[in-house]
């Protein structure tokens, strides 16, 4: 298929590697971003004209079809942030800071992004929750044994990305979640890399929580979603107060909040990146995921065909299925590396990748991060790997 | 100075850096440059004397345009007033800005007149100079 026309930016030559961090995005996206910003570009929850209420209409049918998308129950279940990293700090700082009592198990890994880490040290630092890593196998992927072997009588929640950001692994999460259910354990799932490149059902995984963003699944920048079932969804404390999020208040303090889902999203929304983000939905929908998944997989396999004959290239991913390629050049540094693929006009992403503490068990502190998507193709492998094949690369870095 | 000499000098350096390594001594002005936009991480030690930088140390982990700018500082700043480093290092900005500038006062650190042409490579030349920037304004 010929994604061109859809993606004008694929007609500068550039060959966009960076996936994981964020994708490109359609002209019927940001046809509809422009079309908020023309046609309507007003409040939603105003009823009293009928501009707000097509806001109001457009708003409610994307929140119906992120529902479908994950398959959720309820479209109360479904909750707008502003990304991926403002939805977890949601569910732990508004949820689990008073779920956990001190001495309370978290339990995670060392390959998470600094999202699903961090705000775990600022809860644990206040409730006593003690925060333990299960161990990752020698390929640093996670075995629901590793999991079932980390779990104590304290274990109270399990915290983990879907596919993780650096070496790009699919969690048996599925498994998991059945494991841990039995124990009482609640499950929460960063799906930032996973929704945008396979389906994602919440009912047939049973997951507690997931999180995701828009951006990184063609949509708008500064959008996200919080999904969680009802039943814990409703006893998260909005951290945000504020308008659209309160029934009533007086001068004494006294405040009702609204119900579901608007009690979480306090402030006006981002309207524009939201009704975009439908666009994206539909144009994943029509590409069907169970597609992408497999063109990335099979298009992972032919670089990994190729790179592998490089001899001065070592790859810590090789045999995952998914479309993360992370590998470093031999003797030079990752960031020169990114440099001279540059000049090439191939943008590929170096570093932790807000991941710093897998270096403990990777070894290696920088990687260079190929992440693919369905518009990429085999012309761009080959000239990634035609670039990489070059003994000269950090001479002609400089 | 051709780009091929140019390239050598900054691989020479970046290979065999000068000055690397910390010597932990309190009498030495410490600071830690770790770049928001890159993976560049540098922290640098002077020891400043009546006025006079007397001995100039880096370590850390960078790129080559990094570690080579932090090679060339370290030994071209030995023995310099605090007078003559704040004219090296507004010279050195002026270069990489594309700005008028002595060229008299920069030694090897001429080998990056051209990295204005990566953009994204600038900030690395300059964080070194960043650095010492830091150290002279007593940050």
């Amino acid at each position: 298929m010929d994604f061109n026309k859809d993606f004008p930016i694929l007609n500068s030559g550039i060959v966009y590697l960076d996936n994981a961090a964020t994708t490109l995005k359609p002209k019927s996206v940001s046809d509809e971003v422009s079309s908020y910003y023309l046609k309507y570009p007003v409040n939603a929850h105003r009823g009293d004209y009928n501009l707000s209420r097509i806001v109001d209409e457009k708003l409610d049918n994307v929140r119906e079809k992120v529902k479908c998308f994950i398959n959720a129950d309820k479209k109360e279940e479904i909750i707008f942030t502003s990304g991926a990293t403002e939805s977890l700090n949601i569910i732990i700082k508004g949820f689990f800071k008073d779920y956990l009592s001190s001495g309370d198990e978290v339990l995670t890994t060392k390959a998470e992004h600094a999202a699903l880490i961090l705000p775990w040290f600022d809860i644990a630092s206040k409730n006593g929750a003690i925060i333990k890593y299960i161990d990752l196998e020698d390929d640093l992927s996670l075995s629901l044994n590793n999991v079932k072997k980390a779990i104590t009588k304290k274990t109270k929640v399990i915290a983990l990305s879907h596919i993780t950001n650096v070496i790009g692994d699919v969690r048996p999460i599925k498994e998991i979640v059945e494991y841990a259910h039995k124990q009482g354990i609640i499950v929460l799932v960063d799906g930032a890399q996973s929704v945008p490149h396979e389906i994602v059902d919440v009912k047939d995984l049973d997951v507690d929580f997931l999180t995701f963003s828009a951006h990184k699944m063609l949509g708008p920048t500064g959008v996200g979603i919080l999904y969680g079932k009802e039943k814990y969804l409703s006893k998260v404390k909005p951290l945000i107060l504020g308008g659209g999020m309160n029934a009533s208040f007086d001068s004494l303090g006294n405040i009702e909040y609204k119900d579901l889902p608007e009690r979480l999203e306090a402030g006006t929304l981002n309207l524009s990146g939201i009704l975009g983000f439908e666009k994206a939905i539909d144009y994943l929908n029509e590409l069907g995921l169970n597609n992408i998944h497999k063109y990335e997989v099979d298009l992972k396999k032919y670089a990994i065909n190729k790179m592998k004959d490089l001899k001065n290239i070592d790859i810590y991913n090789k045999n995952i299925e998914n479309g993360i390629i992370t590998f470093n050049v031999k003797n030079v540094f990752a960031q020169d590396v990114a440099a001279y693929l540059n000049k090439k006009n191939i943008c590929v992403r170096v570093g932790e990748h807000c991941a710093k503490i897998l270096s403990e068990v990777l070894g290696v502190k920088n990687t260079i991060r190929v992440s693919l998507y369905f518009y990429n193709t085999k012309e761009d492998i080959d000239k990634l790997v035609k670039a990489l094949d070059n003994d000269n690369i950090l001479y002609e870095s400089l | 100075m051709d780009e091929h000499l140019k390239r050598s000098i900054m691989i020479e350096h970046y290979q065999n850096p000068l000055n690397k390594g910390l010597t932990d001594d309190k009498s030495y002005k410490k600071v830690n440059m770790n770049s928001k936009t890159c993976i560049d991480n540098l922290t640098f030690e002077y020891k400043i004397n009546n006025g006079i930088i007397e001995d100039a140390r880096f370590d850390g982990e960078a790129c080559a345009i990094s570690t080579s700018s932090a090679s060339i500082l370290t030994e071209m700043i030995k023995g310099k007033s605090i007078k003559e480093a704040k004219e090296i290092i507004d010279n050195y900005k002026n270069m990489i800005d594309e700005k008028e500038y002595d060229k008299n006062v920069l030694g090897d650190a001429n080998v990056y007149d051209e990295i204005y042409k990566q953009p994204n490579r600038k900030k690395c030349a300059l964080l070194p100079y960043e650095g010492l920037e830091k150290v002279l304004e007593g940050k």
